[in-house]
């Protein structure tokens, strides 16, 4: 914070010599004191006020305050869940724990695909192709323009349009579109397929270490050992074999139209699709822009002189251009990360059962309203703080080291 | 990908386009077949959007109903628009709904009250976005329209009938939470970003900081079902505030915390040797911020206030969930109706248009204030 607002007699005071506060309206430390303690005390009478209030209304209604309704039998029924739940035996805290589950899965797809989209688009606006270019300012514009609850709505009626199970949509017998959700075929998922996903993790913490000394290389002796056959055995060699050795087992489950509905495969409920696409399209106009302004800001000498130094287009973009364009970027960027997860709390008016939806259902149930809600409040704050810190870390990482 | 990014810049293009030469062929082989990638993204971009709009034009135009017959109960008849589902569009839906969408349960004889308050916020938009108004006078002018518009909708005056707020719906509710929202959050916002800026008063400006942070940490959805669930609770047995009054409140609060970090981006902007002169001219702090810091730094953010205003105007619509009757909710409440209920793409079309024309407006003036702010600027 800087002190552009600082009274100078402060700061002349802060450099002479301590001196007594005197109690008087002329001292502005005193002034200062005096000011706090009235606006903090307004503050406090207003919350002892309220709090006051809510007290007496809920001895009242009878309403007990505490969390001890967590552990009651939920009796939700919960359309998709990743962890197993069942209504008639689990507790209000699981049903909010896989509320949690529900948004932060939605959060992290959306935040992934829009990054892709986002991108995409705003590359497509600074295109030397006129179509291209009106074309997704067209998108950003129309997007950013209507309210994001009007196009979920609009997304989610438009599936529920689909046709039904017998008729649906399909891709080649193996992806159907009904108005049920999506049918995906899904991995028959082997022991062969956990050590091979086991091989890959070690393979990508082996590439981390193969580059850090490529690095160290280059900077001893000028010469840069090639990476990529390294990455690419540890990458992608590695898991095939792994997989290879334990028989390389291999099948799909397909899904199949049995009755009114398909078994087997993966689901994508409406809802989940709806929102997901709510939230993606709307999001990457908000990305795209960002992503322009930043490619934007970059000075054009900084394309001239990459292109005098030899450098092929490709690599300009990559080792000259994008590094500098991600520090105006990240920050504006976190902002959209965390509105696309806090955008995500509209699930609630399509009927995807997020934790804003499973919370009302519960303080509607048990009439726990303060509760309910702070615990809404929580989990946002919480996953807020994260975003914030995990992008403030990679913003740190990737800033403009000065002298 | 590198094709479409290298010499984005418009000053670049222009000076390939003088190069090529002028006239239309010309412009073409320069934006439009500049290379062979750019002219294989042409043509099938060119064939892709031929198609859609050839579609939506014989959905939307050709094929469309307009009107539908209706049966002797006064209850529309739209079978022939069940028939052209899928073909062509049925605009008949809206044509039948469009004073419930736009002006909710109000009374129908009383209608062009609403109506005229929707002109009377137009107007007082028109009025705040020209640059000769921007001066002390405009506060006069807010608070005389929004006076006027409580007293049009509420009426019981002059001959004028009263309906209560229940009555009240469509486009002057979403209009009235985003405009009051606005008028009532930014002096809040205005004092809640000096107290975050504030070096001498460390309690006010832990106070401010939490509220920022809390609000702006949590959905908007949230603090609205605070203001449905909780805010009864808050109050003394026996008196209970309108639903309107408690989400306008709750906008409002909401907001500030947004406004407020706008409005403090402005004071940081602002150079130190202003406050530094103004102490120097022995001004106290308050005349020092009412007369030198604030005419500065508001002017410095009224671009991004507005962009938060259309943020705003939009995200009035989540008042759908916690059960007000605004622009959208009548939209659903105009479809629930058993001939209409199958026609929700016409309907959402016809609101998406309005919140369009509304937002495309603001947003469109907040870029050309931006460049003349700039230009001015960097002279």
């Amino acid at each position: 914070m800087s002190q552009a607002t600082a009274d100078p007699r402060l700061i002349a005071a802060r450099h002479a010599p301590k001196r007594r506060m005197r109690l008087s309206w002329s001292d502005p430390v005193f002034r200062a004191i005096v000011w706090q303690m009235v606006i903090v005390g307004i503050v406090a009478a207003i919350a002892w006020y309220l709090i006051s209030n809510t007290t007496e209304n809920l001895a009242a209604r009878h309403i007990a305050t505490g969390f001890a309704f967590l552990d009651r039998v939920a009796g939700i029924p919960i359309g998709e869940s990743m962890i197993p739940y069942n209504p008639a035996v689990n507790t209000y805290g699981r049903a909010l724990l896989i509320g949690v589950l529900n948004t932060l899965q939605v959060a992290v797809v959306g935040i992934v695909l829009a990054t892709i989209l986002g991108t995409l688009i705003g590359i497509g606006r600074l295109s030397k192709n006129w179509l291209l270019s009106r074309l997704t300012a067209f998108y950003v514009e129309v997007l950013r323009d209507i309210p994001l609850l009007l196009q979920l709505l609009f997304w989610y009626t438009i599936l529920q349009g689909l046709p039904a199970p017998r008729q649906a949509l399909h891709i080649g017998n193996a992806f159907f579109l009904t108005n049920r959700g999506m049918r995906v075929p899904l991995l028959d998922w082997q022991p062969a397929h956990s050590w091979a996903l086991l091989a890959f993790a070690i393979g990508a913490i082996g590439t981390g270490f193969w580059r850090r000394h490529a690095t160290r290389q280059q900077e001893a002796t000028g010469r840069c050992p090639a990476t990529w056959p390294v990455a690419m055995g540890l990458l992608v060699g590695l898991p095939v074999v792994v997989w290879a050795v334990l028989g390389a087992p291999f099948t799909l489950v397909l899904p199949v139209l049995k009755g009114f509905n398909f078994q087997g495969g993966g689901t994508v409920s409406p809802e989940y699709f709806a929102l997901l696409v709510g939230l993606v399209t709307y999001t990457a106009s908000y990305i795209a822009e960002i992503v322009r302004s930043g490619i934007q800001a970059i000075p054009k000498g900084q394309w001239e002189a990459a292109e005098a130094l030899g450098l092929r287009p490709g690599a300009v973009l990559r080792q000259i251009i994008l590094p500098q364009a991600l520090r105006v970027i990240i920050p504006p960027m976190t902002s959209q990360y965390l509105n696309l997860t806090k955008n995500s709390s509209l699930a609630i008016a399509i009927g995807f059962q997020d934790v804003v939806s499973i919370a009302n259902t519960t303080l509607n149930q048990t009439g726990q309203a303060i509760e309910g809600i702070a615990y809404i409040m929580a989990v946002y704050l919480m996953i807020s703080l994260s975003i914030s810190l995990f992008m403030n870390w990679y913003n740190a990482r990737i800033a403009l080291v000065e002298r | 990908m590198s094709e479409t990014t290298a010499e984005h810049l418009p000053t670049e293009a222009r000076a390939q386009q003088k190069a090529a030469g002028p006239g239309p062929w010309a412009w073409a082989r320069a934006n439009l077949f500049g290379s062979w990638w750019s002219t294989a993204v042409t043509l099938a971009l060119g064939y892709i959007i031929l198609r859609v709009l050839v579609s939506v034009f014989e959905w939307g135009i050709v094929n469309a109903i307009w009107s539908v017959p209706y049966g002797p109960t006064g209850i529309a008849n739209t079978a022939i628009c069940q028939n052209a589902k899928g073909v062509g569009a049925c605009w008949a839906v809206l044509a039948d709904k469009y004073r419930l969408i736009l002006f909710g349960r109000y009374p129908y004889e009383e209608q062009w009250r609403p109506a005229i308050v929707v002109l009377l916020f137009i107007g007082l938009y028109v009025v705040s976005a020209i640059r000769r108004f921007w001066r002390k006078e405009l506060v006069l002018i807010w608070i005389g329209t929004l006076t006027a518009v409580g007293a049009l909708m509420w009426g019981g005056f002059a001959g004028l009938p009263l309906v209560t707020e229940d009555y009240w719906g469509g486009l002057p509710i979403t209009l009235i939470l985003a405009t009051f929202g606005l008028a009532f959050s930014f002096p809040l916002a205005v004092l809640v970003a000096l107290g975050r800026r504030s070096t001498q008063l460390p309690a006010v400006k832990i106070l401010c900081v939490v509220y920022v942070e809390l609000i702006r940490g949590v959905p908007l959805i949230s603090v609205l079902f605070m203001a449905s669930v909780m805010f009864p609770l808050f109050l003394p047995p026996g008196l209970n505030i309108d639903k309107l009054l408690r989400a306008q409140v709750a906008i409002i609060l909401f907001a500030a915390a947004y406004l407020a970090e706008v409005v403090r981006g402005g004071l940081q902007a602002l150079p130190k040797g202003q406050a530094e002169a103004a102490d120097a001219l022995g001004l106290s702090y308050w005349k020092k911020t009412a007369f030198i810091i604030l005419p500065q730094a508001l002017r410095l953010v009224i671009p991004p206030l507005v962009n938060t205003f259309i943020g705003f105007f939009k995200d009035t619509s989540l008042v759908l969930i916690i059960g007000l009757f605004d622009l959208l909710t009548m939209g659903k409440v105009a479809l629930s109706d058993p001939p209409w209920q199958s026609f929700s793409t016409e309907v959402y079309l016809g609101l998406a248009a309005i919140y369009i024309a509304f937002c495309f407006a603001m947003s469109t003036y907040s870029r050309s204030l931006e460049r003349d702010l700039n230009r001015s600027r960097g002279r």
